[in-house]
């Protein structure tokens, strides 16, 4: 009976995900992109997928709106199968690209016009809109502007109004603040957390791990197209690495660290920085503070474990083109 | 779908928004777009036709300036349809990713493709209306049945450019444009009975122009601005058609191919 229940209970939240998928594969030309990976997003959640580049995040993407047909598989976005669906399915979402797209020969306006037009909606009721976009991607007076001359975190802003012309429940945003400045940046979560109080599904690709940990409830990291991690980011950081790290630097940071490695549960090496991770960093403390005067090389830091460090504790520290 | 890159276009009625999304940025553009369209070929017909055609006797039956104002029409059709579907398309394709914004709406590439021939089509159309407004004020035309001339120029600029969406669907970069020019488009140019009657022509030449395209707008348009009903009508409307259709369902199955991956 309880299984039955448990049964009944997923289905259900199968059924009213934003976005449902299992089993996605896809190679190109014999090389395997997506090797067979399964998430859901309830509707009003911020998702994140995250890994390396080439890890299959765009492809992942890509294949959620029908833009590429798995070669296994099943999605389920806005309710809809997809690719069968994918037209109908995509008039529920809006999609913030990697790299800008807006058109070049249009003011801010003309391109939400023109854009919402691809959705089918009245002119009047788009031009209803346009006010309150802008105002909400904090471009009044920029109505008339033409996108040359906007700044990069304007034009990212104008793109997201522009993947909101359709009042879409589910938004996709790949990589939505790269390249931008700090202030930019936050200007992006600040708004991104509005929509989400709005009741909005989001689903994004970073590879900004801070970015992750303050917009989503969950996230997955994918790498080598699998998921290898999926869960709250405090659960991730939890359940895959000790609380404390304590990085060192600086002259002989690394012999000096070698011979002490039963200070931390775990040591990992990144050219001529050493990375403790403990679970009590009081014994490893005492041993720096004797060593760390003016007089001396060496230099630490020692914070909490992040996201990051789980990142890369999963993915490894080499480098990825 | 991975096998079926090349199933039938099914364009459906909603590339409408994608055909006014250009439309609203040549509206923008007009008056330099039409000066462009227009002063090269007028300058070519009217220097040629004057000049040349003031050393030749009449050819097939009249001024020669007035069998060139016909071939410039075509010409000219073809050329700002060619233009659009190569280097415009590919801009909004590969360089803008204007298409990749679209793709993520409901539109599909279909839709796209259909608003990007429909669009290349309809400058063609505009570009061979305004020297038709210009030689009819020259007095180089027959009124009213050169009016019938439009439709014949829409479905040429539909023909080529679905032929260029082809070039376009293949093209790694603008360079590679030059091919289509130099080993296409110019050499059926010489051979369609544009500057000259093909009957000028060895006979092996005119066997393979009697294939091309060109040569059967020419052949629909001349006779329309000069006065006289076209012969073998339905000969030539069906090759500009067949050539128009097959060409966009290759330009399709070659996009999708490229971009759909």
């Amino acid at each position: 009976m309880a299984s039955l229940t448990g049964l009944t209970a997923s289905t259900a939240s199968v059924s009213d995900a934003a976005l449902h998928v299992s089993g996605l594969c896809k190679s190109y030309a014999g090389e395997t992109v997506i090797a067979g990976i399964d998430f859901v997003v309830p509707p009003a959640t911020c998702f994140g997928l995250l890994g390396p580049n080439g890890a299959g995040k765009t492809t992942t993407l890509r294949c959620c709106l029908g833009l590429t047909t798995p070669d296994r598989g099943h999605i389920r976005l806005a309710g809809r199968p997809v690719p069968a669906e994918a037209e109908a399915a995509r008039t529920r979402v809006g999609v913030v690209p990697q790299f800008d797209n807006l058109d070049p020969d249009f003011t801010s306006s003309e391109n939400l016009l023109v854009y919402g037009r691809y959705f089918g909606i009245k002119d009047a009721v788009i031009r209803d809109r346009i006010p309150g976009l802008l105002d909400f991607a904090g471009l009044t007076g920029k109505a008339n502007a033409r996108i040359q001359s906007l700044s990069g975190g304007m034009k990212r802003r104008l793109t997201l109004a522009r993947a909101l012309i359709n009042d879409p429940d589910i938004i996709f945003l790949d990589e939505p603040t790269t390249g931008l400045d700090p202030q930019a940046r936050h200007l992006i979560w600040e708004r991104l957390k509005r929509l989400m109080v709005g009741g909005k599904t989001l689903i994004l690709t970073t590879h900004f791990m801070d970015e992750a940990e303050r917009l989503c409830d969950r996230l997955a990291i994918l790498d080598h197209g699998v998921l290898i991690a999926e869960g709250a980011p405090r659960e991730l950081i939890a359940s895959h690495i000790e609380p404390q790290v304590v990085e060192i630097f600086g002259e002989g940071a690394a012999a000096w660290a070698a011979i002490r490695q039963g200070l931390g549960e775990r040591l990992e090496m990144a050219g001529d920085t050493a990375f403790f991770y403990c679970r009590d960093a009081a014994p490893l403390l005492a041993a720096l503070a004797g060593e760390t005067g003016p007089a001396s090389g060496l230099r630490y830091v020692h914070r909490a474990a992040s996201l990051e460090d789980v990142f890369l504790k999963l993915t490894g520290r080499d480098l990825r083109d | 779908m991975r096998h079926g890159w090349f199933a039938l276009p099914r364009p459906g009625l909603r590339w409408l928004p994608v055909w006014r999304r250009n439309f609203l940025v040549w509206r923008k553009l007009a008056i330099p777009s039409i000066m462009g369209n227009l002063a090269d070929p007028l300058i070519y017909m009217l220097g040629l036709g004057y000049g040349l055609g003031g050393l030749l006797p009449q050819v097939q039956g009249v001024d020669y300036v007035r069998f060139l104002a016909a071939g410039t029409i075509v010409a000219s059709t073809m050329n700002a349809a060619t233009f659009e579907a190569l280097y415009s398309a590919f801009s909004r394709m590969h360089v803008q990713k204007t298409w990749d914004a679209i793709l993520n709406t409901p539109l599909s590439l279909d839709h796209v493709l259909t608003g990007e021939l429909v669009w290349a089509a309809s400058k063609s159309l505009l570009a061979g209306l305004a020297i038709l407004l210009v030689i009819g004020a020259l007095g180089l035309v027959s009124w009213p049945l050169a009016l019938w001339v439009l439709p014949v120029i829409f479905l040429t600029g539909l023909a080529f450019a679905a032929m260029g969406l082809i070039v376009c669907a293949l093209a790694p970069s603008y360079d590679f444009f030059m091919y289509y020019f130099t080993l296409f488009i110019t050499p059926m140019l010489l051979v369609s009975g544009v500057f000259f009657p093909t009957d000028q022509l060895p006979a092996m030449v005119q066997a393979v122009a009697a294939w091309l395209p060109l040569a059967h707008a020419v052949q629909l348009a001349r006779p329309l601005l000069l006065g006289r009903i076209p012969d073998d009508i339905g000969l030539h409307l069906t090759v500009l058609v067949v050539v128009a259709g097959v060409s966009f369902c290759i330009a399709t199955g070659l996009t999708r191919r490229r971009l759909l991956k």
